[in-house]
């Protein structure tokens, strides 16, 4: 299948999630330019992790206006499956593709670590691999992952079982001192009604090989991945993009596809 | 018109200001003034330490770029370069913590993208006066979030580092920060203008009128007043640095550029003046082209300015147009300047009005170099008088469970998982050892190979010893890179001294720096490049003579990285090297006594070398499955922390009581305390025992059994007796929250 990635001034672990999706899982992917309005034929798209316009004003703020967003919109509202990892996550809530909003770290400071997440949902494109009540070890990084939702948008949520991953310590037991930010029911991932958009502070794609310390980030993968059929293409025009390798020296190609080229 | 007072602002002395005129022919303007002033300035021009750091090793195989250029290079096999720059931000830091650090992160980056190498790691060393002062807790909070703020922002993963508490740094903390990038090996690019007519641009953040006299500042010492100088304290701007940072390196691959320089201290006049200097020619710029955000900006304030984000580069003739679109691409306008010339004059214009013109000869190669004279200090025999059989007889048993939980809770020795927790350590996931497991590790996309980078240094052995303290602080960040199966291959260096026109501070400067290149020499680590910060001082009192030394490792096999921690029960306890009972400038003597005495631990750099050799065969081997450096604190503490962040994991190990006093238990302290040099705990398999003390011996590296991991209790025996006796769950408690304890009660 094939990500696209989109990439705003600003991002920072947009290559993280291509060599997730290229060179961890073999799957076709692109990076979108955030001036670009089209998304190169992706049948999932992905916005990634880091800090988008600078994230001044507020996380997510300036993002939801670039170019590509009407296009994700589109894909979206199609029943295409959207993941929003980190700061991908702030600027789903932003664009009002997926409700509440983030408020800063109960701490006031940044923090990056391995937290444990308890699956909660499994009828979504993204933990359809996993099973109910799974623990899943992820690193978290960012100071704004305070989840905030008012009471009765909070039952609306709870109702409709969008809440898809919780903060729990290595059990599976909610905890206090388990939840790094403060969030509201210790949400950690949330998707929308139609269950195809979903949002998630912990970073999947650092959780990817035994290298980095842990795989658990692999059960969102696999669950877009393995569950992908042809028929489920949402894009308009599926386009014909050629492949390069995922690396360090991904830039190259990086830079290439962000200028519209085509690469080997 | 130039009167004493306005050269004494300049920070300029009278006879240098009489070279000025004789080299101009002519009294200098106040912007030529101005731009000398800046580039002559101890942060400049080198002018105290320059004849001694060319004495260093700069030189071997190894080595693509030696100092000189913005950044030293390391060849890595497979066609790529690491190339990697230690800074310091100290003077900044200390007057505004947060953007002090935050620009002293800003500035290293640039000057490795600079060298079109992608930046993948970051590591910090900092020094701060005693944490119970809550100034120092300011400090500390204010430069760790600088840090983070930046480094997160731009995707630079801080992979590891290191924190020293010592009063001596109250007045003036240390704030180095290391970056390391990879580059295509032939892809480098060097910070050169050349190429008569050829178009200067100007591209990045416009300039405003913060941090003119950054420069000087810098190479003053500071006094009540210095607060007054906030002025001078730049404001970063991370976002801005990470569009520039996609756009130069995309720039670099199109192969338009002659020239790139980042605009670090002394802004434009360093850039335009380095740049043609490297050439062998001239730049010519109209400060009325320059993009200002505040207005009424004069060409002396243009000129000195030190706003950040900012960059100059030279064009190739007829690929302006290409490098002009993909700074547009991101929303970044490059803006043609100037231009280079073939008469080797930095010449500055105003709406085509000459107002400077200076040979870029005077501001570099005839800037003044001083042989500054030396002395031996006069505390120094006084402070190297130890005599262990008169230290104070300390409480009964369980003395040595109180000295042992007494150094895990030194802020020094202690977790700094408060700090690294708050720095994105695994953006570009590539980091395989974690801060706080050993050296930093990065694996290498596309390879098979990893990097290792450390940063070490150790004021306090400098304080009683420049000559050995800078010797081992080179050992000890080697050999922290060989711990994780890492062959070092070279070193940056920071030297942070007091006012070099103190000859007492010149000796040490003078030692630690023939130290360092004794112990590169021998390691074969050469230095690559790297940075002098003197004038570290406040009222008159110098912070301990502290080179940080960075040393970057290859490991081969990235999946036989080694890290700090043990992995299993039963498990042996070998230790590597020989102790030598020495106590002498120990975090023992520091925290137990509160002595800062004695003569640091003697260093023999055949047996480092052998050390380090075999420490990287058993990780090739995979005979080891883990292996930590005994530094503060010695063996006690390196065990102990060899079991924190396991599940637990305890350990037993028996070792004889050293001879070096008349007192047994200052013996039984000496071995458990001590920090002897080259010596590293490893663990392993019992069945490959054997066959590691067998590379050992080949090796001639002192190795012996001499315990085992399991149980949940640290059992340490000295002389045949158990001493101490802790559940690992008090130990790692006091490790573990020492720092973190000063800052909870301010959460609300």
């Amino acid at each position: 299948m094939r990500f696209g990635i989109v990439v705003f001034p600003g991002s920072n672990c947009d290559e993280d999630a291509f060599h997730a999706a290229k060179t961890v899982f073999g799957q076709d992917a692109d990076y979108l330019w955030h001036k670009d309005t089209d998304l190169k034929g992706a049948d999932v798209v992905i916005l990634p992790g880091g800090f988008a316009h600078g994230d001044y004003l507020r996380t997510g703020a300036m993002a939801r206006f670039s170019p590509i967003m009407a296009a994700v919109r589109a894909f979206a509202e199609r029943g295409g499956p959207v993941l929003g990892i980190c700061n991908g996550f702030q600027i789903l809530l932003e664009s009002g593709l997926l409700p509440g909003a983030m408020l800063r770290n109960k701490g006031l400071k940044y923090r990056c670590e391995h937290v444990h997440v308890r699956v909660e949902q499994t009828d979504t494109p993204f933990t359809r691999a996993a099973s109910v009540g799974q623990v899943l070890r992820i690193p978290i990084g960012h100071g704004e992952g305070n989840y905030f939702a008012p009471s009765d948008m909070l039952q609306r949520l709870e109702a409709n079982r969008q809440v898809i991953l919780r903060y729990t310590d290595p059990h599976g037991r909610l905890d206090d001192t388990a939840n790094p930010n403060g969030s509201v029911n210790a949400i950690a991932g949330l998707c929308n009604e139609r269950r195809n958009v979903v949002g998630m502070m912990p970073h999947p794609e650092r959780a990817c090989e035994p290298l980095l310390g842990g795989i658990d980030g692999r059960a969102i993968f696999e669950s877009i991945v393995g569950t992908f059929r042809p028929a489920d293409r949402f894009a308009l025009q599926p386009s014909v993009v050629g492949s390069g390798v995922g690396d360090e020296r991904s830039a190259d190609q990086r830079s290439a596809s962000l200028s519209g080229e085509r690469h080997r | 018109m130039i009167d004493p007072q306005l050269l004494e602002r300049h920070g300029l002395k009278p006879d240098e200001y009489e070279r000025i005129v004789l080299f101009m022919g002519r009294e200098p303007n106040l912007t030529e003034l101005g731009i000398f002033s800046v580039m002559w300035s101890e942060h400049c021009s080198y002018k105290s330490s320059r004849v001694h750091l060319k004495t260093l090793p700069t030189e071997g195989p190894q080595v693509l770029q030696g100092p000189g250029e913005n950044a030293g290079a390391v060849d890595i096999g497979d066609g790529l370069a690491a190339v990697f720059k230690i800074e310091s931000h100290n003077h900044p830091s200390f007057i505004e913590p947060y953007q002090g650090a935050a620009t002293g992160v800003g500035g290293i980056i640039r000057d490795i993208f600079t060298m079109g190498a992608r930046p993948i790691a970051l590591l910090n060393s900092l020094r701060f006066g005693a944490l119970e002062v809550p100034g120092t807790r300011r400090l500390l909070e204010g430069v760790v979030a600088g840090i983070a703020g930046y480094g997160n922002s731009i995707g630079i993963p801080t992979v590891g580092g290191e924190i020293v508490f010592e009063p001596s740094y109250a007045g003036n903390p240390l704030v180095n920060v290391f970056c390391l990038g990879i580059a295509k090996a032939s892809d480098i690019v060097k910070g050169v203008a050349s190429g008569v007519g050829n178009s200067v641009y100007y591209v990045g953040a416009k300039t405003g009128r913060d941090g003119i006299h950054g420069a000087t500042m810098a190479s003053a010492e500071f006094d009540e007043k210095s607060a007054e100088k906030r002025p001078a304290v730049q404001v970063g701007d991370p976002f801005m640095e990470k569009l520039l940072l996609e756009a130069c390196l995309e720039v670099m691959q199109t192969d338009a550029l002659v020239g790139i320089q980042d605009m670090g201290a002394a802004g434009l006049t360093c850039s335009t003046t380095e740049m043609g200097s490297r050439g062998g020619a001239g730049v010519e710029i109209d400060v009325a082209l320059v993009p200002q955000r505040e207005t009424g900006m004069t060409p002396y304030e243009i000129m000195l300015s030190e706003s950040q984000e900012r960059m100059l580069l030279v064009a190739k003739p007829g690929r302006e147009a290409e490098v002009e679109r993909i700074f547009e691409k991101w929303d970044l306008h490059a803006v043609r300047i100037g231009h280079v010339t073939g008469d080797g004059l930095l010449r500055v214009k105003e709406r085509g009005a000459l107002v400077a013109e200076i040979p870029n000869r005077a501001l570099t190669d005839e800037a003044p170099v001083y042989r500054r004279p030396m002395t031996e200090p006069e505390y120094l025999r006084e402070v190297q008088q130890l005599d262990l059989d008169a230290l104070p007889k300390k409480g009964p048993y369980p003395f040595f469970d109180h000295a042992l939980l007494a150094l895990l809770g030194s802020p020094t020795v202690a977790s700094k998982r408060w700090v690294y927790r708050q720095y994105d350590h695994m953006v570009r996931t590539n980091t395989i050892n974690l801060p706080g497991f050993g050296a930093g590790v990065v694996r290498i996309k596309g390879t098979d190979r990893a990097l290792a980078m450390s940063v070490d240094g150790n004021g306090r052995y400098c304080y009683l010893d420049p000559y050995r303290g800078a010797m081992l602080a080179v050992a000890e960040a080697a050999r922290n890179v060989a711990c994780s199966g890492a062959r070092p291959l070279a070193a940056t260096n920071c030297l942070n001294f007091g006012n070099p026109e103190r000859p007492a501070i010149m000796w040490q400067f003078a030692k630690a720096v023939e130290g360092i290149g004794a112990a590169c020499r021998a390691l074969d680590v050469p230095i690559t490049g790297g940075n002098v910060s003197l004038y570290n001082e406040t009222d008159g009192n110098a912070v301990y003579p502290t080179p940080t030394i960075g040393v970057v490792g290859l490991l081969e096999h990235a999946d036989r990285v080694v890290g700090r921690r043990f992995q299993e029960s039963g498990d042996a306890i070998i230790l590597l090297g020989e102790g030598g009972g020495e106590l002498g400038g120990t975090e023992y003597l520091k925290v137990m006594h509160d002595l800062v005495r004695g003569v640091p631990p003697a260093l023999d750099l055949e047996a480092e070398r052998a050390l380090q050799a075999l420490l990287v065969t058993l990780a090739a081997e995979r005979l080891v499955r883990s292996a930590h450096d005994c530094s503060d604190g010695g063996l006690a503490v390196t065990v102990a922390e060899c079991c924190f962040d396991t599940i637990g994991i305890g350990a037993e190990i028996s070792v004889a009581a050293d001879e070096v006093a008349r007192d047994p238990q200052v013996n039984v302290t000496a071995a458990l305390f001590g920090e002897s040099a080259s010596r590293v705990v490893i663990s392993a398999v019992s069945e490959d025992v054997t066959r590691i003390l067998e590379r050992a011996a080949a090796a001639r590296v002192p190795a012996r059994v001499i315990g085992q991991t399991g149980g949940n209790r640290l059992r340490m025996a000295a002389g045949g007796e158990v001493v101490i006796d802790l559940s690992v769950d008090a130990a790692e408690r006091a490790w573990s929250t020492a720092i973190e304890q000063y800052f909870v009660k301010r959460v609300a």
